[in-house]
C-alpha cells in the first residue's frame, strides 16, 4: 500500500466507525428489500411509513387465532415493552428505543417469517417488511 | 413470597445437616448449559430445562414448531436439530433423575410442562388468579427468582 492511499483510507475507516452503526445498517437493510420490492414490481416507488403504521394497527385474517394483529404481542405503542403469550417482555419495536432493531437482516427474516405467518398465515412482501421498517424507524 | 423464602432460609439453617442435601436437590434442576437452546426457547418463554419433560415429549415439541401452542416458532434445521438433541440428551430420567418419578407416572408424552403430575402436584395449592400472578402459568421465573438458574426451592 502506497504511502499516499494509507491516509486515505485511515480516513475512511475512521469517518465510518464515527457513523452510527446501526443507522448505516439499517440503510443498507432498507436498500435490499427495496431492490427485491422493485424486482417484485417495477412500479415500487419507495416505502412508506403509513403504509407500515397500517399493517402494524390492523386486524388480520388468516393467521393463527390467537394472535391476529401485531398489537396482540408488540402493544398498541411501538416505543413501549410488549409481552409474549408466555409472559416474556419484548423489546420494543420502535428503532429510537431499542438501537439493536433492524440491524441484523438473518434476525429480521426470521421474525417476519414466524410472526407474519403468526398473523396474516403467509409470508409478508418485500412491499410490507420495508413499509414496516420504515415505520419503526421513524418512531 | 419474600417471608415464605426467609422461612425457607432460615429453616435450611436450622436443618440436620444430614438433610440439607436432600432438601436442596428435591427442588433443583440442572440448569441450561447450551447457549443455542437459551437464546432460541428462551426469546419467547422462560427456558424450561430440559429435565421437566421426558425425551419423548421434546421430540414432539421440536418436531411441530410450526405450531408451537399457537405460535409459529420454526427454526432452520441445523438449529432445530442441534437444540432437539440437547433436550433429548437432558431430558427427564436422565442425568442425576431429577423428577424421574413423577415423569414415570405421566402416561405418554406430555406437550405442557404444566400438565405433568409433578408441576400439578407441585402448585396444588395455589388458586388460578395468584398463578395469574405471575403473567403466565409458564413464566416460571416470575415466582422463582433462581429460576433460570434450575433453582425452584423458593416455593
Amino acid at each position: 500500500m502506497s504511502s499516499r492511499v494509507l491516509p486515505a483510507v485511515l480516513l475512511t475507516i475512521l469517518g465510518l466507525a464515527a457513523l452510527p452503526a446501526t443507522a448505516a445498517d439499517r440503510t443498507s437493510i432498507l436498500k435490499d428489500y427495496a431492490a427485491a420490492a422493485k424486482a417484485a414490481d417495477p412500479a415500487f416507488a419507495g416505502f412508506s411509513a403509513p403504509r407500515g403504521e397500517t399493517l402494524f394497527r390492523s386486524k388480520h385474517v388468516g393467521g393463527k387465532p390467537d394472535t391476529p394483529m401485531c398489537t396482540t404481542c408488540h402493544g398498541d405503542d411501538p416505543r413501549k415493552e410488549g409481552k409474549t403469550r408466555a409472559g416474556k417482555v419484548i423489546e420494543p419495536l420502535a428503532g429510537s428505543v431499542t438501537a439493536a432493531r433492524y440491524t441484523d437482516p438473518e434476525k429480521i427474516e426470521k421474525w417476519f417469517k414466524r410472526n407474519c405467518d403468526g398473523v396474516m398465515g403467509r409470508e409478508c412482501t418485500a412491499l410490507e417488511k420495508g413499509d414496516f421498517i420504515t415505520f419503526m424507524i421513524g418512531q | 413470597m419474600r417471608t415464605a423464602i426467609t422461612l425457607a432460609v432460615l429453616l435450611a439453617a436450622a436443618a440436620p445437616a444430614a438433610l440439607a442435601p436432600a432438601a436442596l436437590a428435591e427442588d433443583r434442576v440442572p440448569p441450561i448449559t447450551d447457549a443455542a437452546t437459551l437464546k432460541e426457547c428462551g426469546a419467547c418463554h422462560f427456558a424450561f430445562q430440559p429435565a421437566f419433560l421426558p425425551a419423548e415429549s421434546w421430540r414432539k415439541i421440536m418436531d411441530s414448531l410450526n405450531d408451537h401452542f399457537g405460535e409459529n416458532a420454526s427454526l432452520p434445521v441445523d438449529v432445530r436439530f442441534h437444540i432437539t438433541d440437547y433436550l433429548v440428551a437432558n431430558a427427564a430420567g436422565t442425568g442425576k433423575k431429577r423428577h424421574k418419578k413423577e415423569h414415570e407416572t405421566t402416561t405418554g408424552a406430555p406437550l405442557r410442562i404444566t400438565e405433568t403430575p409433578m408441576w400439578v402436584h407441585e402448585h396444588r395449592k395455589l388458586s388460578e388468579a395468584a398463578l395469574a400472578k405471575a403473567g403466565s402459568k409458564v413464566a416460571c421465573a416470575a415466582c422463582h427468582r433462581e429460576a433460570a438458574r434450575g433453582v425452584y426451592e423458593d416455593d
